[in-house]
């Protein structure tokens, strides 16, 4: 089986339902013959021809607007936004538009555009190419928000995004874009969306975690075992909509939770998660719940080490959590 | 200089002052040269519902200021402009209209019924409530959702054309916006990647005011040649105007020629009553259509009638068409909502 990174994957994915799916059409700025600045979208253009991966002006708005009327026609669109920062001038489109349009038009029309959009620090990027703007999108009914951490999850979770019926938010994780590699099938295969993974079972602590973050909790949970914990670990790769289930499960069974994301704390992703523990399962609980999140400041340049979770911060929160 | 329709010659430089703006329509009732030969059938259907919207228009704003609807704005004067528009494609092209155009879904075939449940979001609305008065969508029509925010409709419209291009079709999307949607980024996006991508697409500003305001442009049209759209000013109560303008420029659109812009004028003349007088130059002007205003009245009791007897939208459809699917979060919340509007749970937390 080929090891691929997660840009490869992504490559792989986008390739392999293009040539299955005619209705597919990518869409970006630099996307078409420069094959996307991470290179992502490397070679579509050559093998599917200008109709299919469309450069685009340098406009967020126009991007999506003009995908979702794509999707209205009955096309598949997979526009890119280079970087998650530079999504917010699509903000309306998203989130007034394409999110509702099967609601507000009482199912009569859906909108089956998949954005993906690179997200996330640690490439020295700053403030307009390094946040974490998740939480806006979780909040917002009718879109789903899908974040794999590995080359595996994100071919399989991409397939499933674009066959979907719903409009998906991609958050790829670019700071291990090719740090984290692993065996990708070559063939077609998906993973369903709205389930998360138990990449570790433990018996003490439930650790919290999606995207870049994985790799950074991972590397804490090697030490902490190394040091005679047993924490368990649950990649939640679907944000919208939560698994529930297998939250709710790990939680009953340790006790304990510890929630890790980049984004900064405040109304992050992990408040939800905690008021959601707080509803059913509190009296599990045998700890505070705490969340090792960025700050809330702006994505800095010069700190991002300070500001971003590392494996120190949440190693000293998982023995803080579990002799509480 | 791009190739034009001979239509199209007269009203292409947005520079034209405004008292010469394309029109077709005479004082006298007669159609100037180059005007579209409708047949008699296709005049008087026109004007019909030409009056029907004014009518259905009048109503709903006597509604409004009673409170039987939750929002309304009035179209009055836009006749024109909004059926010539429409008038002028076929039945299978796309119409993104804004809020003040929701009534061209008449045009297409929508029942009266349908129509008037939308503006009281009534269980007969095929959007089943969910949107206020005026944002209505029917895909059976190929009319598009409504959004209240200005000029979003024009970067979708784009998107959409630029999709049957691609898709070897020869739809067109006609998008129409009020003149002040040509401030927003939305508008300026949406004509820049229909210019770029040859979009056959075509845009109808309905200028209102007759004045241009807040914008230091010679006229709205004129926003469209940076962008390489072909863009016109016409009188925009003059329907022949409009029907041949917009007719131009889905046939150019048709033949890869690209995206137009048409901005139509409001003159401050009454449209209904100038098409009026071209029936009468035809001969067709009756004593049933004379008494016209009346049938369509009738009509329009008996459809808001039936629409407000269709009572309102199931509480169950409240979490219905978020997702394909619905979430095990929209199934709980539903079972919660349901259990607490049972009578006999409030008064158990009452105790």
């Amino acid at each position: 089986m080929p090891v691929l990174n997660i840009i490869q994957a992504v490559n792989d994915a986008l390739r392999l339902e293009m040539r299955r799916d005619p209705r597919v059409v990518v869409l970006g700025e630099d996307i078409g013959k420069f094959g996307g600045v991470f290179r992502a979208t490397s070679g579509l253009f050559e093998e599917f021809g200008a109709d299919r991966v469309m450069d685009t002006p340098l406009a967020e708005a126009g991007i999506i607007g003009s995908a979702i009327g794509m999707a209205l026609y009955g096309l598949r669109p997979v526009p890119e936004i280079q970087f998650a920062d530079f999504i917010y001038p699509a903000y309306d489109q998203i989130v007034n538009e394409l999110a509702k349009l099967r609601y507000r038009s009482g199912g009569q029309y859906t909108a089956p555009v998949v954005i993906r959009t690179p997200y996330g620090g640690g490439i020295r990027g700053g403030h307009y190419h390094s946040q974490s703007p998740e939480a806006y999108f979780c909040h917002t009914a009718g879109l789903k928000v899908v974040i794999p951490s590995n080359p595996y999850d994100a071919k399989g979770l991409l397939l499933s995004a674009i066959r979907g019926e719903d409009p998906v938010l991609f958050m790829e994780p670019k700071r291990v874009y090719r740090a984290s590699k692993g065996e990708v099938p070559e063939g077609d295969y998906t993973l369903p969306i709205g389930k998360a993974k138990v990449v570790r079972r433990g018996a003490q602590v439930t650790v919290l975690c999606y995207g870049a973050m994985v790799h950074v909790v991972n590397d804490a949970v090697e030490r902490a075992v190394a040091e005679g914990l047993d924490p368990e670990v649950i990649d939640l790769m679907t944000l919208s909509p939560l698994d529930e289930a297998t939250v709710l499960e790990s939680v009953e069974k340790t006790g304990r939770v510890v929630v890790v994301h980049e984004a900064p704390k405040t109304c992050g992703y992990g408040a939800e998660l905690v008021a959601l523990i707080a509803e059913k399962a509190l009296l599990s609980l045998e700890a505070p719940i705490v969340r090792v999140a960025g700050f809330d400041t702006p994505f800095p340049y010069t700190l991002e080490n300070e500001y971003l979770p590392t494996p120190e911060r949440v190693l000293a929160q998982l023995f803080e959590t579990v002799r509480f | 200089m791009r190739e034009m329709t001979p239509q199209q010659r007269q009203p292409v430089d947005p520079h034209v002052p405004q008292h010469a703006l394309y029109a077709l329509l005479q004082e006298d009732g007669s159609a100037g040269p180059g005007a579209p030969r409708l047949d008699d059938v296709a005049c008087v259907t026109l004007f019909r519902s030409m009056l029907q919207l004014r009518t259905v228009d009048r109503r709903m704003v006597a509604l409004e200021q009673e409170g039987a609807l939750g929002f309304y704005v009035s179209s009055q004067g836009a006749e024109a402009t909004i059926l010539g528009g429409a008038f002028a494609l076929r039945a299978t092209d796309w119409i993104f209209p804004s809020y003040r155009e929701a009534a061209v879904a008449l045009w297409r075939g929508l029942p009266l019924a349908s129509h008037v449940s939308q503006l009281v979001g009534s269980a007969g609305d095929a959007s089943k409530g969910r949107q206020q008065p005026m944002h209505g969508a029917w895909k059976d029509l190929h009319i598009v959702s409504i959004s209240s925010l200005a000029g979003t409709q024009l970067p979708q419209a784009t998107g959409m054309a630029l999709a049957a291009k691609v898709s070897k079709k020869d739809d067109v999307a006609l998008v129409y916006f009020g003149e002040g949607s040509t401030s927003t980024g939305d508008f300026h996006v949406g004509l820049n990647f229909a210019g770029v991508w040859k979009a056959p697409v075509v845009f109808l500003c309905r200028n209102d005011v007759a004045r241009l305001h807040e914008t230091a442009a010679s006229s709205y049209a004129e926003k469209g040649r940076g962008y390489g759209v072909t863009s016109v000013r016409i009188d925009g109560d003059d329907v022949l105007a409009v029907i041949a303008a917009i007719g131009g420029a889905t046939e150019r659109a048709r033949r890869g020629k690209g995206p137009t812009l048409v901005e139509a004028v409001s003159t401050g003349t009454d449209a209904i009553e100038r098409f009026r007088r071209h029936l009468e130059h035809r001969g067709l002007w009756t004593t049933e259509l004379a008494d016209l205003e009346h049938t369509l009245s009738a009509e329009l009791d008996a459809a808001v009638a039936e629409a407000r007897g269709a009572g309102s939208p199931a509480v169950e459809t409240l979490f219905d068409d978020v997702y394909a699917v619905p979430t095990q979060q929209l199934v709980d919340q539903r079972a919660q909502l349901l259990r607490t509007r049972r009578p006999h749970a409030v008064r158990s937390v009452r105790g």
